[in-house]
């Protein structure tokens, strides 16, 4: 419980020290950086602003940037959470390699998965050329991209939450007289609901600012295939810093709402699995 | 909780088909699960290296031996060595602040850990060239005493901290939090000082949560990628890291070369999963002990 005064007392030292550092870290390492953001953009007009961040190449890059990652999200939210549910409770060749698997998105260097998926999907690639469809160098390819990176997200919030259920709650709702499609309609699926939600709502953020792996894919081309990010780096590149960090608010903004909405989800989540 | 429901025990059925499903929908999942990481794991791993040996084994060294390999590959461990340390000592003391004190302002604090893995790459390259570049807020101060940051290795390396800066802490508050503070108590009670205890008590503790930060901020220090790419200017041989090196072989059509180089950094982050894997299996069998003391 939290008291009004500044700190509770305590008999371990380095109070000061410890956070003393941390904030002066802090402050300089990612406060002062991101408040330029606003600095600069609170230099422009209203008006200025308005026009740069509602132009129709920065609003077709949004709707493509939300589009794909809501897609990408949604895909992982399905396919995380069958592979979180597969890893938990059947037993099969393979899986303890296959679980360690899954982390690979975050430990392969954007950059390489980007080359990797864009061969495989273009026209003469692997997958691509079985396809009756372009995938590379469209928003389909996007999707993909951004399924990719944001694929542990959902099995890595779910899979503890399954572990630690208890069966007995189960075996009721069966001796109860509930099919084993209503058991996890009714019984299971609210249980991991708000996991399934936290790890929708950080892939999501994530696909929302990836740039690496998703560059080599898309194509890059205005209205069409280029995602927000790159077009704050397109208008850095010609020197149009206002622009560039205009949008870089609005994506900022859209981020801090986003981690706040994460925050209150896992809260709700660990208090689940508490309770 | 499952108690105060009256079991009808006419009802009976068998236990273990009751909780789990038919044999065939078992198979169909599991299928469709496979399915899913092969298609979107398991064949771009395969493609990448299949790719780099594409023409023959000459190419390949000779792709990552190339100068401009060799200096990326330099460049990219000097960020690391830079940037790993700092982002360690820092994830320390934080979680050291919040899980050992109670505090006012300490949810922001937590909230402004997380900070970073919400922000957009290109958003972290770019705050430091609106600090630093040459229109900059610091721009004119820099150019007077001839010091360069962006489009040089420092702009770098501040990207990279700024991108990797939660991991540590991410990982060793949860952790510290669990463990609590009697052992310190009792340490610093029995006379021990308060270097000592962290030394003799704390670390020895959180050593393996502590790793696995590190490993994590490693995996991403060397392949960051968009934060990077920003403020590093592309200069060949000097402003190059690994990742963007890869980039420009690409662009170039010198895919053999790129996927060759692409190839050794999947061998880090396979190297990364074997020892995230080791790690956690490493703090399962302490829990384990810990629960049997």
């Amino acid at each position: 419980m939290k008291k009004l005064k500044l700190k509770k007392h305590s008999i371990l030292p380095g109070f000061g020290l410890s956070l003393g550092f941390t904030t002066f870290y802090i402050s300089l390492l990612i406060l002062l950086p991101l408040s330029m953001i606003f600095i600069n953009t609170a230099s422009m007009s209203w008006q200025d602003f308005w026009t740069t961040v509602t132009e129709p190449r920065v609003m077709a890059s949004y709707r493509l940037s939300f589009g794909a990652s809501f897609a990408a999200a949604s895909i992982n939210v399905v396919f995380g959470v069958l592979i979180a549910w597969v890893l938990v409770r059947y037993s099969f060749p393979g899986k303890r390699l296959i679980d360690g698997l899954v982390d690979l998105p975050f430990a392969l260097p954007t950059a390489v998965a980007g080359i990797a998926l864009t061969t495989l999907y273009a026209e003469t690639g692997w997958v691509g050329q079985f396809l009756p469809f372009r995938v590379a160098f469209t928003p389909l390819g996007i999707t993909i991209a951004l399924t990719f990176i944001g694929l542990p997200f959902v099995v890595r919030m779910v899979q503890p939450v399954l572990q630690s259920f208890e069966k007995e709650t189960e075996e009721v709702s069966a001796i109860l007289g509930a099919t084993r499609l209503q058991t996890f309609r009714k019984v299971i699926l609210p249980e991991i609901f708000p996991a399934a939600l936290t790890g929708f709502a950080l892939a999501f953020a994530r696909a929302l600012g990836e740039y690496g792996s998703v560059v080599f894919i898309a194509g890059n081309m205005p209205m069409r295939t280029e995602i927000t990010p790159l077009l704050i780096l397109t208008k850095l590149e010609q020197y149009d810093y206002a622009g560039a960090t205009a949008i870089a608010a609005v994506m900022l903004v859209i981020s801090f709402v986003l981690l706040l909405l994460i925050n209150g989800l896992q809260w709700w989540t660990n208090k689940r699995i508490a309770h | 909780m499952a108690g105060q429901i009256p079991l009808q025990l006419g009802a009976k059925k068998t236990k273990s088909q009751s909780v789990t499903e038919p044999p065939w929908v078992r198979r169909v999942l599991i299928s469709a699960a496979l399915l899913f990481l092969a298609l979107f794991l398991v064949l771009p791993l395969t493609a990448i290296f299949i790719k780099a040996f594409e023409q023959g084994i000459d190419v390949y060294t000779a792709s990552i031996t190339h100068p401009d390999a060799l200096s990326a590959i330099k460049l990219t461990l000097l960020v690391v060595v830079l940037t790993v340390p700092l982002n360690a000592l820092f994830g320390v003391a934080a979680a050291w602040a919040i899980t050992k004190f109670d505090f006012r302002g300490k949810s922001i604090l937590v909230t402004l850990i997380d900070l970073p893995f919400a922000i957009s790459p290109i958003i972290a390259g770019l705050v430091f060239v609106l600090l630093f570049g040459s229109t900059g807020l610091f721009g004119d101060f820099l150019f007077e005493h001839n010091i360069q940051i962006i489009f040089a290795v420092p702009g770098i390396v501040l990207a990279t901290l700024f991108v990797t800066f939660p991991f540590v802490a991410r990982e060793l508050i949860p952790l510290m939090q669990a463990q609590g503070s009697a052992e310190e108590e009792a340490s610093l009670t029995l006379g021990a000082n308060g270097w000592k205890t962290f030394m003799r008590v704390t670390l020895p503790n959180i050593k393996w949560g502590l790793l696995y930060g590190i490993i994590l901020c490693n995996a991403r220090a060397i392949g960051e990628f968009g934060a990077v790419s920003v403020v590093s200017g592309h200069i060949r041989g000097l402003t190059n890291t690994m990742p963007l090196h890869i980039e420009i072989l690409y662009n170039e059509y010198q895919f053999s070369a790129a996927f060759a180089v692409a190839s050794l950094m999947s061998i880090l982050a396979i190297v990364t999963l074997i020892l995230k894997n080791i790690i956690e299996w490493k703090a399962a069998q302490r829990e384990q002990q810990e629960d049997v003391v």
